[in-house]
């Protein structure tokens, strides 16, 4: 009898518990019952499919971040064979990974080879015969360089997202590469603008303008080739509203300012009452532009974001902290791009792979859906467990709700997402939970058939059953797992919910059930010699 | 109450019957893959949906004709079908093409069909959801499913082996990739796409169907224990039959929540639901047909003894006994 007060606190305790956190927190939101925070928070969250949102699968091309870095060690070398007064044909960057010199002069090797040990601590060096260097990428400094770049394009996302405002966002790294960005913007309908602050690669650039504007590139550059030292980047004419056409426009190649030096980005009208995006730089950023614009009073500044041009205003004074970009913008743009610009460049750009939009009808439709089909399931199994087992379908039917009931708390405890993979779960959990009753009911059955008295019978049947059941929960488990390792989003929704429906369902069907057993036993006055099976 | 009572079928002898209708349908199945495709959902496949919510009610046919007309290039490559409750006048349209890869164009396709309904004067409607995806996500994502049904049998195979014996383990996994050929030739014939949802069923029914094959695998071997002097054969009938009501009933609560999900499930749940149904019923079968006739014929008909020697049994050898072929008469096996 002290025996089974213990089961049944603990399992009083248990449910409790669980509802607590589980079922409590939906109720009491429902109904707005004032509670306690810590406890409304617990709510079991629904996932996208089910509120409604954005779903965004982006990929980093790391290849921009290496080539990136493949360009600067071939400007370093440049500025080392410089100073050392060595002069050599080219030095080009031939794909992410590789650079080349050419035409080094041969009585001027040794000085190269002394210039380029200098410079070289990432790369390789390749003599190709003929005065030429080949210059490759070290392969864990390039798989060091991936990582960073993925691992910064998600920090940048993320601050572009909270910069959104969007409550729980989600974004993590997957796929095979570890190159892969899975962004989920719960409550989100504007897709566009989702995608435009995401992917813009946000790189704002200040360069000194030698030259231009100009409407073809053959004028900066007679020879083909620019200056040393010098680029040539496109913009957009500022003459006519209507004939807009591309400009081109020779900078200095080493930027000013770039937007690392930016303190903050705001939105703002010019003296036009145009929308323009007004920045302040940090003290590091402001006294060298203020070196910069002081001893090129009179030259262009071109303002330059993501390879293009958007403005070139002329240098009337030193500027030290502030600026302000102007163009032809939008409010919403000048918005956007104050969050681009705040949250920083990404050190890559990205391709999109997929995307997926979720109406909030849509959603609403799945929940009612999804409700109405774990009602009818649940509804249907109740009554089987009635008409067939009678009065032990009770105890069934109380364990599986106890079963429902540690579902929700679990997951509403470890804070997993509801989706509508994961409401079939919770039906399939219904329907396959109450699979090891009928293997108990039908093994006590089995028993009393042969004469056991009802207790043995029921002491039988659950300790018999129990390595049958602890088996096939387990190779259930077992392809739960590669179900959770497979999927995504509801996919993984649907396998936690099925895992953890396995489980509690381990410790209601053997352990709540028999207790239940045990007690409507130990509450019959004289010994039972039946049992409603 | 009981459904049945003390039956005693002589499962084995119809395994040929078994194997032979199950080859059919697979073969079948197989047959109308190679014909006509597997086809695709849109995660594999890649290509665009637009799912619109129209104000008034709509007909495909005018959808598709204003696709014809006024989409860029024709609509002959669109598929067009109504989606979801009927009263809300839903149009789901998919392009299997996307906007270019790189850049911010994956969604010119959803654009594209919603400026020739706009062109059409369809009347007004609001985009209700879109899934647009890239080819290279596809390729990934099938491989990925291709490995997670491997492994997990694998893993299954592994756990029952150790836990039975390597011949069980076989009974239960070769059982399993037959329901998921028999699975996979249903959704077939009912040409349903092959989605992200379905894949999850698939790879549920791997877990769930090898529970039957379990719960009987328990019983024989347990049998094996208790029924010494009988032949394999025996062994298998009465202890198939000894577990036909709770493998009907337990399959048949399962399938009841199933068949809720299949019919008040919604759209999404559709082709999820339908695996399901078809695994659990194959399920069932495969595991009183077919996964104890695997062990009959890898194990050969010896003798029972010969079988047992699982973890707990600890029985000492009687006298060895000849392979016989011939059924005894069944005694009612109950376990000890």
């Amino acid at each position: 009898m002290n025996n089974i007060r213990w089961k049944l606190v603990t399992i009083v305790v248990v449910f409790v518990a669980f509802a607590a956190v589980g079922v409590y927190p939906i109720v009491a939101t429902r109904y707005g019952i004032n509670s306690p925070k810590w406890l409304i928070d617990k709510e079991l969250k629904q996932g996208l499919d089910l509120k409604g949102g954005v779903h965004l699968e982006l990929r980093v091309k790391t290849d921009d971040a290496l080539r990136l870095e493949s360009d600067l060690e071939a400007e370093r070398l440049r500025a080392e064979l410089t100073k050392r007064s060595v002069t050599v044909a080219s030095i080009a960057t031939t794909d992410p990974t590789h650079f080349r010199v050419e035409g080094v002069p041969p009585p001027q090797d040794a000085v190269f080879r002394q210039a380029a040990n200098e410079v070289q601590a990432n790369f390789d060096r390749t003599p190709g015969g003929g005065g030429s260097y080949v210059f490759a990428m070290k392969p864990n400094v390039q798989v060091q360089l991936r990582d960073e770049a993925v691992v910064q394009a998600r920090e940048t996302i993320e601050r572009r997202v909270n910069e959104l405002g969007v409550t729980e966002p989600s974004i993590a790294q997957q796929g095979q590469g570890g190159d892969e960005i899975l962004v989920q913007l719960p409550g989100v309908t504007d897709i566009d603008r989702a995608k435009q602050i995401m992917g813009s690669s946000g790189l704002l650039e200040l360069k000194i303008v030698e030259q231009g504007p100009s409407s073809t590139k053959e004028a900066l550059a007679p020879n083909g080739q620019p200056p040393q030292g010098m680029e040539i980047v496109p913009g957009v004419s500022s003459g006519g509203a209507e004939a807009s056409s591309t400009v081109y426009y020779l900078v200095r190649k080493a930027a000013a300012v770039t937007g690392k030096d930016l303190r903050s980005a705001r939105p703002t009208v010019d003296e036009n009452n145009q929308p323009a995006v007004s920045f302040t730089l940090n003290s590091e950023g402001g006294r060298r532009f203020g070196n910069v614009t002081g001893e090129n009073i009179g030259k262009y500044l071109a303002i330059i974001l993501d390879g293009h041009v958007q403005s070139a205003p002329q240098i009337q004074a030193r500027i030290t902290t502030d600026g302000r970009i102007t163009g032809s913008f939008t409010p919403e743009e000048v918005q956007n791009l104050s969050i681009i610009l705040r949250s920083g460049a990404l050190p890559a750009s990205l391709d999109y792979l997929a995307e997926q939009l979720i109406g909030p009808s849509l959603g609403a439709d799945s929940i009612r859906s999804g409700l109405v089909a774990s009602g009818v399931g649940l509804l249907l199994v109740v009554v089987f467990m009635l008409i067939y087992y009678r009065l032990s379908g009770v105890n069934a039917i109380v364990a599986l709700i106890f079963n429902l009931v540690i579902l929700l708390g679990l997951m509403a405890y470890i804070g997993s997402v509801m989706t509508l993979p994961g409401i079939a779960g919770f039906v399939l959990t219904m329907g396959i939970g109450v699979d090891s009753n009928v293997l108990i009911f039908e093994r006590i059955k089995e028993e009393l058939e042969a004469q056991r008295g009802v207790r043995a019978s029921i002491n039988a049947g659950f300790s018999r059953v129990l390595w049958t059941l602890i088996d096939t929960h387990i190779a259930a488990l077992i392809s739960c797992a590669f179900l959770f390792q497979f999927g995504t989003g509801p996919i993984r929704g649907f396998a936690t919910t099925l895992f953890f429906g396995l489980i509690s369902n381990l410790f209601t069907s053997v352990f709540v059930s028999k207790t239940l057993f045990e007690l409507e036993l130990a509450t019959r006055r004289q010994v039972a010699t039946t049992l409603s099976i | 109450m009981q459904i049945f009572k003390n039956t005693n079928y002589d499962f084995l002898r119809w395994r040929w019957q078994a194997i032979g209708l199950s080859w059919v349908i697979i073969i079948a199945g197989l047959v109308t893959l190679a014909v006509k495709g597997i086809p695709k959902g849109v995660e594999f496949a890649g290509g665009t949906v637009v799912i619109e919510q129209f104000k008034q009610a709509v007909t495909v046919q005018q959808v598709r004709s204003a696709l014809d007309k006024f989409y860029p290039g024709g609509g002959q490559d669109t598929q067009v079908q109504e989606y979801g409750n009927p009263a809300q006048h839903q149009m789901l349209i998919r392009v299997p093409q996307v906007g270019g890869e790189s850049g911010r164009s994956l969604s010119e396709k959803a654009d594209a069909v919603e400026s020739a309904l706009r062109q059409a004067q369809l009347g007004e409607f609001t985009r209700g959801g879109t899934q647009i995806v890239g080819p290279s996500v596809g390729r990934e994502l099938t491989s990925k499913g291709i490995w997670a049904t491997v492994l997990s049998l694998i893993g299954i195979l592994i756990y029952l082996a150790f836990r039975f014996q390597f011949s069980f383990g076989v009974g239960a996994v070769v059982a399993t990739i037959h329901d998921l050929l028999i699975t996979l030739a249903f959704l077939a014939f009912f040409r349903y796409d092959m989605t992200l949802n379905v894949i999850a069923a698939i790879l549920t029914m791997t877990g769930y169907s090898t529970n039957d094959t379990i719960v009987i695998f328990d019983r024989i071997r347990e049998n094996l224990r208790s029924m010494r002097r009988d032949d394999l054969r025996t062994v298998i009938n009465a202890s198939v039959n000894q577990t036909l009501n709770r493998t009907v009933i337990t399959s048949g609560t399962a399938l009841l929540t199933a068949l809720a999900l299949f019919f008040f499930g919604g759209e999404v749940l559709h082709g999820f639901a339908f695996t399901m149904v078809v695994g659990i019923i194959t399920g069932t079968y495969s595991s009183v047909f077919i996964a104890a006739a695997i062990v009959s014929f890898w194990r050969g008909s010896g003798p029972a003894r010969a079988a047992s020697h699982a973890p707990a049994a600890a029985a000492t050898a009687s006298t060895p006994q000849q392979p016989t072929r011939r059924s005894k008469p069944q005694r009612k096996a109950r376990a000890s």
